[in-house]
């Protein structure tokens, strides 16, 4: 098992109390999976991401364990972190395209990553070109500086930089995002290509995009306002969705060939509840169809068949 | 109700404005009441600048903008107003459109001063409730809010009902769902529909072609400034004949196949079409008498066919350009 993570709690300290994005989060992520997590703008995804590495000051780690490769990660203890950063657990922050450093030549800027890693650019620099080969790229873009590069190449740059180590886990938070339809497609595939040449052993893709996560993802994580809602293989969330956020989150996406006088598709109603002070009990309770007085209480995140899991007490 | 014919846009870019850059090429399309004309392409395409010519945010090079039959080209500061009580646009960031410092009802009542100074705050105030059950919004939930209360589906929906204040013809509606999320994303989408059913003429303008896809009528598929192929939706999405149109419709992700399924279900058309352009075979059998549009495009010596930017009606309502990709590439048969 690559990655578990166990009840994982991160709360944002603020000046009216705790926004509580990430409250008991429990999940496995095995040797050579991708594991993509979708969900809608502050349902806590990026959170998960930013919490597996680096807790920035206004996030507090309230509770939980994280364990990769059966080491447990020392998440608050942010000097003990850095021995694992870029090692072993590796993050494409969002917009890492646009925050590479624009008077440095990419060469130059990734000797410069190497050497606060103590690795020396030398020694790393065939297997450099050769990656970039690998994603479509010529070696000469190592001496050409951010600007001269499109979107797509920048962010296979990124991918490529992040992954020199050969990290057991790679976070990739919204790396196709932003992109035309066809860098999407080149950069998403590179995703893939990385993790069957063992570059780096398992992978978690953030994104809104469920679309591009059924392409690249082998299991996909659905969160919904800091819980997890149901996991299972790509395939079976598209198709065969359990929990009834999936499913209405699934019905909203017009697929190519849906035409708005054949078939109208519907929205969810309302707004995910404020994670200040989130109601007890299931978070989907209110915009439900299927909620009953058994929502009060919060539902379980556990297994119905085998890899799917789903927190809903409607679902048997 | 809106034609646009062989418009032209170029940036002047570079130190003191000493490049041009030709954003939008020979651009020809209509868009009739009742209807929604998709422009998809990627970034750098020229979609978002013809919505801003149309919209008058910027100045054309070349071509004209006819509306109802008027040339609007070039409109003065008068006439502009009047234009913008029959077209409006919306945009991509709906947190932008509106200032945080006030209440969303502030975007109304400039909208009042500005346009309806004579009606009364009675009227107004019903008005302002039918605009906003056609978006369905309940003003209570919505007036007297901050923008930074309200979520980005229902600003979006908000700046649609003040454009149907106006009691608009045209809305150009610019990447307006690619920022929301995609539970609200579908409302938007379904309310473009319903004002489509009420007469109202759209131009959407987009990058994603499910979403595109799902409201339009007709789509225009530009490349660089040059519009590569134009048509019914379904005709261009069933049959797309185009290189960029393979390309592109082959690269989004769908939800109910992987790209190695589309591809392989691509390759038979892929192959009857590759080294061919069938601009060039239409403009070959039929000799001089093109399409209306590449005969009356300009620069082109008798007998030789135009500079590529012309179309030719490959299917009755399915237009195709030359299949070069680039303005500037050889033509993949020649």
């Amino acid at each position: 098992m690559a990655l578990s993570v166990t009840d994982l709690r991160v709360y944002y300290r603020t000046r009216r109390g705790d926004v509580k994005a990430l409250d008991g989060v429990t999940f496995e992520v095995a040797d050579g999976e991708i594991m993509g997590i979708a969900g809608e703008s502050g349902c806590g995804k990026t959170t998960l991401g930013k919490a597996l590495i680096r807790l920035d000051t206004r996030m507090k780690h309230v509770g939980g364990t994280v364990v990769l490769d059966d080491d447990e990660l020392p998440l608050s203890d942010d000097n003990a972190m850095n021995r694992h950063r870029y090692r072993e657990v590796s993050l494409i922050p969002q917009y890492a395209m646009s925050a590479m450093n624009p008077t440095r030549k990419i060469g130059r800027m990734i000797r410069d990553l190497l050497s606060a890693h103590s690795v020396r650019y030398a020694e790393v620099l065939p297997e450099l070109e050769r990656r970039l080969k690998l994603v479509g790229l010529e070696t000469d873009v190592l001496g050409r500086y951010p600007i001269e590069l499109s979107g797509g190449m920048k962010q296979r740059v990124v991918l490529v930089l992040s992954t020199l180590l050969n990290p057991s886990l790679l976070i990739g938070d919204e790396v196709t995002s932003a992109l035309d339809v066809s860098s999407q497609k080149a950069v998403a595939r590179a995703l893939v290509e990385f993790r069957d040449h063992g570059f780096v052993k398992s992978m978690i893709v953030i994104t809104h995009d469920i679309s591009v996560l059924f392409q690249v993802a082998d299991t996909i994580l659905v969160m919904y306002a800091g819980h997890l809602a149901e996991k299972a293989p790509a395939r079976t969330i598209i198709s065969e969705p359990l929990h009834p956020y999936t499913k209405m989150l699934i019905g909203a996406l017009p697929k190519v060939g849906d035409r708005y006088e054949e078939q109208q598709l519907e929205g969810i109603e309302g707004r995910p509840p404020s994670l200040l002070e989130p109601p007890a009990g299931c978070r989907f309770r209110d915009r439900c169809p299927l909620a009953h007085d058994k929502c009060a209480e919060a539902p379980p995140f556990r297994e119905v068949a085998e890899g799917h899991h789903v927190a809903c007490w409607a679902v048997s | 109700m809106l034609t646009l014919n062989q418009l032209d846009k170029v940036y002047k870019t570079g130190t003191f404005g000493t490049s041009d850059l030709h954003a939008v090429r020979q651009v020809s399309l209509d868009v009739q009441r009742g209807e929604v004309v998709s422009l998809i392409g990627e970034s750098g395409s020229g979609k978002s600048t013809i919505g801003k010519m149309v919209l008058h945010l910027l100045d054309s090079t070349g071509g004209t903008i006819t509306f109802d039959g008027r040339d609007v080209t070039k409109l003065g500061f008068r006439a502009r107003r009047d234009y913008y009580r029959k077209v409006q646009g919306v945009f991509q960031d709906p947190f932008s459109s509106f200032n945080p410092i006030y209440k969303v009802d502030r975007t109304f009542e400039t909208l009042r001063q500005s346009y309806f100074p004579k009606v009364s705050g009675g009227e107004w105030r019903s008005r302002l409730e039918d605009a906003l059950a056609a978006v369905t919004l309940e003003p209570d939930d919505i007036l007297g809010k901050y923008p930074h209360q309200l979520s980005g589906g229902q600003l979006q929906r908000l700046l649609i009902a003040r454009a149907l204040l106006l009691d608009i013809e045209l809305l150009v509606a610019d990447e307006v769902i690619s920022m929301l999320d995609a539970s609200t994303r579908i409302d938007v989408l379904n309310l473009l529909g319903e004002l489509k059913g009420r007469g109202l003429g759209i131009l959407f303008v987009t990058h994603d072609l499910s979403l595109g896809n799902y409201v339009s009528d007709r789509v225009v598929i530009l490349y660089k400034g040059r519009v590569v192929e134009r048509g019914d939706t379904s005709a261009v999405f069933d049959d797309p004949l185009h290189p960029y149109t393979r390309d592109l419709l082959a690269s989004v992700p769908h939800l109910d196949r992987t790209w190695e399924e589309v591809e392989a279900e691509e390759a038979e058309r892929t192959r009857r079409l590759a080294g061919r352009c069938l601009y060039h075979e239409a403009a070959a059998a039929q000799g001089r008498s093109l399409g209306e549009e590449a005969a009356s495009a300009e620069g082109s010596a008798p007998g030789e066919v135009p500079d590529g930017v012309g179309l030719v009606e490959y299917a009755p309502g399915h237009f195709v350009g030359c299949f070069r990709k680039a303005a500037e590439a050889p033509c993949p048969a020649a």
